[in-house]
C-alpha cells in the first residue's frame, strides 16, 4: 500500500459526520424529547390555552381540531393541556422515586459491601426479602393500604425500588474495596466513612448513573401503570396513566387515550436512549466503535 | 544447529492501526528472518511493537489494525495473501503461539483433554483416540505429573506454571516448525520460569522446532536465544548473535537496556545509582523524524536528524545507528568481574535465638520495627457443611527486625506470604498471633484511633501503579487530603505549596497537580504513589513490589528515585520483591521467605556469595543473567515442582518437599532459624551443604 492508499484507508473508515451520528444520534434525539417534556412541565401554563381542569360538557369528546389540537375528553377537558400538565406529575414522580431509591439503595449496598460480615449478611438478606415479592403487586398493595394520592404512591414505589440499587452498589463497591488505593487510604489513616463515601463510592458511580437514567423511564411507566389502575393520583389531577384509563373504553374517540399514551412512550424511550448513550460513553469498549 | 536455511522471512512489515484519532504505526518497516531450528529473541519495552510483529506473522491482527505492506514468507509461501483455509492450516499446524497470560489463554469451561484433542483433530493428523493418547504423552513430556489424571482436569485446577505447560503441549501437539512464545514466563515465579525455559530449550533441541521468544527481559532471552532482534518504536534497531550483542551492544538503546538492570553477577559496592535514559518512547501515531531514539540518546550526533537505516556493521550484526555505523564505540559500564565476597566482622553469638539477638544488638543502632513470631491465618469457607474449616497459613511465625536507616529486602515466590507480612506491618491486616512493635510501641492489636498518629511515621508503596491511585481524585487531592487529615498544613495555600514541593521531590512538574492519574504513564503514576507516601513525612516505608509492573528503564528510574529519597530523608525501607538482582541492588540485608516462614536472613552480599539455605541457592540460580556466555556456563540448582499449598503445609521443614538434600530428619523436625555466621541466620538442618 502506498502512502496515498493508507490515507484513503484511514479516510474510508467512515466519514466523521456519519460516525458522529451513529454514536450520538439516538442519545441526542432522546435528549431532545426529554428536554421537550421538561419545557412542557415548566411552561405548561404558557404552552396550553386551556385550564386542564376546565370542564366543558357541551364540547365533550371533540376530535382534534384547530381549537382543541388533540381533542377533548369525556368531560370536555382539553387533552393537549392535560397532557402538558401531566408531564409535571410524571417527571416529579419518576425523579423522586429513582433518585431517593438510588441514594438509599447505594448507601445500604455500599455499607454492606464495605463492612462485610454480619452487617452485609443482614442488609443483603433484607434486600432479598423485598426482592422476593413481585414489585408492582407489592407496590399496589402498599399504595392501596396507604390510600390514594401522589405522595403515597411514590412512597409505595420507593419501598420496592431501592433493593436493585443496593444489589448493584454492593457488587460495585466489592470490586473497588480490594483495589490498592483503598489500602493506601487506610495506611494514610483515613476513616471508614471518608474512604467509603469520598473515595470508593465516587468510583462506583458510573454504572449507577447509567442505571438511574435507564430507570427513570421505567419508574414513570410504573407510576403511570399504578395510576391507570386507579392507585395513583386523585382525580381530576391530570396524569397520563389516569388519562389512558379514562379513554380506555372510548374506542371511537381514540384521541383520548392515544395522546397520553404517546406521551408515556416518548418519555420512556427518551430516557432509554439517553441511558444507552451514557452507558456507551462510560464504557471504553463500546466507545471505540 | 543453524544451517542457514530460513523458514520465516519477514520483509519491511508494516502493521498500522486505523483509529479514530489517527493512524498508529505500531510496526513500521520490520525485517528479520528465522532459520530452521533456530531460537530468535525479540526484545523491546512495551509499545515497541514486538507483540504486534509476532501477531502479524500469524495474521492475528484485529480491526482496526491492518498489515498495510511487507512480505511474510513462511517456507516460500506468502502469509499476507493466504486465504482463510490455508491460513487455518498454517496456524496451529505449522506455527504455534504461546501467550503471556496462561490464566486467560485456556478455555475455562472445557477439560484439558478436549482442548488438546480438538487442536490435533482439527488439523486432520490424528484420530480422536490417537490424539488423546498423544495428549497424555505430551503432558508428560511437558513435565506434568500424573498426566492421565491431568487431561481430565479443568484449567482452574492448575497453577500458572502448569497452565503454561499445557499451552506448550498444545503448541507442540501438531509438531510445528516454528513456535512463537510471547512473554511466556513473565507472569511466573523465577523458579517456575527457569523450569519453563529449560523445557523450551529441550523442545528446541529434541524436535528441532524453531522458536521466536518475545520478552522484555534480556536475562530470559540470553538464557535461550542464539540470535537477538532489538525493537524500538516499531523498528528493528539492532540484530546479532546473542553473545556478541549482549556483550558489546552497538545501538544506544540496547546499551541502555543492558545497563538499566542491576545484575546478580556484577556488584559495585557503594554505587547504587543505575544508568537510565531520559524520557519515554515516542508516540506511535506520530514518530519523530530522524532517528527515533535521538531525543533520549546520550550519544546523539548531528547526523541523527536523518533516519538511519539498519546496516550491517560486523559479520552477522546490524544496527540502526549513525554513531556505531561510523565506527563509534559505546562506553563499557560496570565491566568489573564479580564483587569481592563480603567478610562479616562481628563475632558469632552461639545458641541465641534470632529475636533475642536482634533485640540485644546495640551496635546497629535503633530497632525501628520489631516483629516477633507473627502469624496470620486466613480461615477459608467450608467446602462441605460438616467439613472441617480449613485455614490458609499465609504468615506462620516470622521474626523480623528492621534497624533505623537500613533497607531490608524481602524475597520469595508468590504465595510465600511476603505481601501479607508487609500488610501486617502497616496493620492493614491484624495478626492472628505474635507481636509487632514499631518504635517501641506495640501495634499488634492497636485500634484505628491509636494507630493514626503512627501512620505518619509508617507508610507503604504499592505494586500496581494503575490500581493504587484513586482514578476520581486529582493529584492535588491525592497528595493534599492526607496533609489535611493529619493537620500538617494550616490552609489551602500551604497545602498546595507542600503538594508542589512533593511533586518536585519525586521529579514531576507542578502542573501535574491539577491532573487525574489516567493522564500519566505507569512510571509517573508510581512517582505520584511515592509522593503520597512521602506526604506525611514518614521514616519507614514498606515498598510492596514497587517496580515489578514497570518497564526496565522506568524500573531503573524508580530505583534511583527510591535510593535518592532514602539518602535525602533518612528513610528506612522494607523492600518486597521477587526480582533477586533488584533486591540485592537496593538492600542492606535480605530475608528469604518460603511458605510463611523465614528460611534465611543475611547481609545482601553474604547471602549471594554464600547462600546457606538450599532454597536461597536455587532462587539465585534460577534468576537469569543478561549475558549469553555466562548463562550457558552457569551451574544450576533446579527446583522441581511447585510450592505446596499454604493450607496443608508439609511437616517439619516446609521446604523439604522440593529440597534436593532433604533427609529423614527434615520431615520430623522444623529447623530453627539459627545464626550460622555472624549476622547470617538460616533455618536448615544442613546449612551450606548444597
Amino acid at each position: 500500500m502506498s502512502a496515498a492508499a493508507i490515507e484513503t484507508a484511514a479516510a474510508e473508515q467512515a466519514s466523521p459526520r456519519r460516525r458522529w451520528l451513529r454514536r450520538y444520534g439516538l442519545p441526542l434525539a432522546g435528549g431532545c424529547v426529554i428536554l421537550f417534556w421538561f419545557a412542557a412541565a415548566l411552561l405548561a401554563p404558557v404552552m396550553s390555552s386551556y385550564n386542564p381542569d376546565f370542564v366543558d360538557v357541551a364540547n365533550r369528546l371533540q376530535p382534534p381540531t384547530a381549537r382543541h389540537l388533540l381533542g377533548t375528553d369525556a368531560l370536555g377537558r382539553d387533552v393537549l393541556s392535560r397532557v402538558l400538565y401531566g408531564s409535571r406529575i410524571s417527571l416529579i414522580a419518576g425523579f423522586s422515586v429513582v433518585l431517593v431509591g438510588a441514594v438509599f439503595g447505594t448507601v445500604l449496598g455500599g455499607i454492606a459491601a464495605y463492612a462485610r460480615g454480619r452487617a452485609e449478611e443482614l442488609l443483603m438478606r433484607l434486600t432479598d426479602l423485598v426482592l422476593c415479592f413481585p414489585p408492582i403487586i407489592l407496590a399496589m398493595a402498599i399504595a392501596a393500604a396507604l390510600g390514594i394520592g401522589t405522595t403515597n404512591t411514590i412512597i409505595a414505589m420507593l419501598v420496592v425500588w431501592w433493593p436493585k440499587y443496593a444489589r448493584l452498589a454492593r457488587s460495585l463497591v466489592l470490586v473497588q474495596r480490594s483495589q490498592e488505593y483503598v489500602e493506601a487510604a487506610h495506611v494514610l489513616g483515613f476513616g471508614h466513612a471518608h474512604i467509603l463515601f469520598r473515595q470508593v463510592i465516587p468510583n462506583a458511580i458510573g454504572p449507577l448513573i447509567v442505571m438511574v437514567t435507564l430507570d427513570l423511564g421505567n419508574a414513570i411507566l410504573v407510576f403511570a401503570g399504578l395510576s391507570f389502575l386507579g392507585l395513583g393520583v386523585v382525580p381530576p389531577t391530570p396524569e397520563w396513566g389516569a388519562m389512558v384509563a379514562e379513554g380506555r373504553e372510548l374506542v371511537q374517540q381514540w384521541w383520548v387515550a392515544t395522546f397520553p399514551g404517546l406521551a408515556i412512550l416518548s418519555v420512556v424511550m427518551g430516557f432509554n436512549f439517553v441511558g444507552d448513550g451514557i452507558r456507551d460513553w462510560l464504557d471504553p469498549h463500546a466507545r471505540r466503535r | 544447529m543453524t544451517d542457514a536455511q530460513p523458514i520465516l522471512e519477514v520483509e519491511d512489515l508494516r502493521t498500522y492501526f486505523f483509529s479514530d484519532s489517527g493512524v498508529v504505526r505500531a510496526v513500521d518497516g520490520v525485517s528479520f528472518h528465522v532459520n530452521a531450528g533456530e531460537t530468535l529473541g525479540i526484545v523491546g519495552e512495551s509499545g515497541s511493537g514486538k507483540s504486534i510483529t509476532a501477531k502479524s506473522v500469524i495474521r492475528l491482527i484485529d480491526e482496526p489494525g491492518r498489515i498495510v505492506s511487507g512480505r511474510i514468507a513462511f517456507r516460500g509461501r506468502n502469509v499476507v495473501t493466504m486465504d482463510a483455509a490455508r491460513l487455518r492450516k498454517f496456524r496451529g499446524g505449522e506455527v504455534a503461539m504461546v501467550f503471556q497470560d496462561p490464566m486467560t489463554s485456556l478455555n475455562p469451561v472445557l477439560r484439558i483433554a478436549r482442548q488438546l484433542v480438538e487442536t490435533m483433530v482439527a488439523h486432520g493428523r490424528f484420530t480422536k483416540k490417537a490424539a488423546l493418547r498423544r495428549a497424555v504423552d505430551l503432558l508428560g513430556r511437558m513435565g506434568i505429573n500424573a498426566p492421565k489424571r491431568a487431561v481430565d482436569s479443568y484449567p482452574h485446577e492448575f497453577s500458572g506454571g502448569m497452565r503454561q505447560r499445557v499451552m506448550l503441549a498444545m503448541g507442540f501437539s501438531n509438531e510445528p516448525t516454528l513456535l512463537i512464545a510471547d512473554e511466556p514466563t513473565t507472569a511466573l515465579d523465577v523458579t517456575i520460569q527457569a523450569q519453563i525455559l529449560d523445557l523450551l530449550r529441550e523442545l528446541n533441541a529434541d524436535f528441532g522446532t524453531a522458536i521466536i521468544l518475545i520478552s522484555h527481559d534480556l536475562g530470559v532471552i540470553a538464557n535461550i536465544c542464539s540470535r537477538i532482534v532489538v525493537m524500538y518504536a516499531g523498528e528493528v534497531v539492532e540484530e546479532g548473535p546473542a553473545e556478541s550483542l549482549l556483550a558489546d551492544p552497538r545501538h544506544p538503546y540496547t546499551w541502555a537496556l543492558l545497563n538499566a538492570v542491576p545484575r546478580l553477577d556484577r556488584h559495585t559496592p557503594g554505587e547504587k545509582k543505575l544508568i537510565t535514559i531520559e524520557g519515554t518512547p515516542p508516540d506511535p501515531a506520530d514518530w519523530p523524524a530522524g532517528c527515533r531514539f535521538r531525543a533520549r540518546c546520550p550519544f546523539a550526533i548531528e547526523a541523527c536528524a536523518e533516519h538511519p537505516a539498519l546496516t550491517a556493521i560486523a559479520p552477522g550484526r546490524a544496527a540502526r545507528c549513525w554513531v556505531t555505523q561510523r565506527g563509534g564505540a559505546l562506553p563499557k559500564v560496570g565491566g568489573g568481574a564479580t564483587a569481592a565476597p563480603a567478610q562479616p566482622a562481628a563475632a558469632a553469638r552461639a545458641g541465641v535465638s534470632y529475636a533475642a539477638a536482634t533485640a540485644a544488638s546495640a551496635t546497629r543502632g535503633e530497632v525501628l520495627l520489631d516483629v516477633r513470631d507473627v502469624k496470620k491465618h486466613f480461615p477459608l469457607p467450608k467446602t462441605t457443611f460438616f467439613g472441617e474449616r480449613r485455614v490458609l497459613h499465609a504468615v506462620d511465625g516470622v521474626d523480623l527486625a528492621v534497624f533505623k536507616g537500613e533497607t531490608v529486602g524481602l524475597v520469595g515466590e508468590s504465595g510465600c506470604g511476603k505481601s501479607t507480612l508487609g500488610r501486617l506491618i502497616v496493620r492493614l491486616h491484624e495478626p492472628t498471633a505474635g507481636q509487632i512493635a514499631y518504635g517501641g510501641v506495640d501495634i499488634t492489636h492497636a485500634d484505628p484511633a491509636t494507630i493514626r498518629p503512627l501512620r505518619r511515621r509508617l507508610q507503604m508503596i504499592f505494586q500496581d501503579p494503575y490500581a493504587s491511585l484513586n482514578p476520581r481524585m486529582t493529584v492535588d487531592e491525592i497528595l493534599g487530603w492526607p496533609l489535611k487529615l493529619h493537620g500538617m498544613t494550616q490552609d489551602g495555600a500551604e497545602t498546595s505549596a507542600r503538594v508542589r514541593e512533593l511533586l518536585d521531590v519525586v521529579g514531576l512538574s507542578a502542573q501535574a497537580a491539577g491532573r487525574f492519574p489516567h493522564e500519566f504513564s505507569g512510571g509517573q503514576r508510581q512517582r505520584i504513589s511515592i509522593a503520597r507516601a512521602l506526604a506525611v513525612s514518614p521514616e519507614f516505608i514498606v515498598a510492596d513490589e514497587p517496580i515489578s509492573a514497570l518497564d526496565v528503564n522506568i524500573q531503573a528510574q524508580i530505583i534511583n528515585l527510591l535510593i535518592d529519597l532514602q539518602r535525602r530523608f533518612a528513610l528506612t525501607y522494607l523492600f518486597i520483591a521477587h526480582d533477586l538482582a533488584v533486591v540485592r541492588h537496593v538492600s542492606d540485608r535480605i530475608v528469604v521467605l518460603y511458605l510463611g516462614k523465614v528460611m534465611e536472613v543475611a547481609p545482601a552480599a553474604a547471602l549471594f556469595d554464600m547462600p546457606l539455605h538450599p532454597y536461597t541457592k536455587s532462587l539465585i540460580s534460577a534468576a537469569p543473567i543478561p549475558d549469553a556466555a555466562i548463562e550457558r556456563r552457569r551451574e544450576r540448582v533446579r527446583l522441581t515442582g511447585e510450592p505446596p499449598s499454604a493450607i496443608d503445609v508439609p511437616s517439619g521443614c516446609r521446604f523439604r518437599t522440593r529440597c534436593p538434600i532433604a533427609a529423614e530428619r527434615c520431615a520430623a523436625e522444623m529447623p530453627p532459624l539459627a545464626e550460622n555466621r555472624p549476622g547470617h541466620w538460616v533455618a536448615c538442618h544442613f546449612p551450606g551443604k548444597l
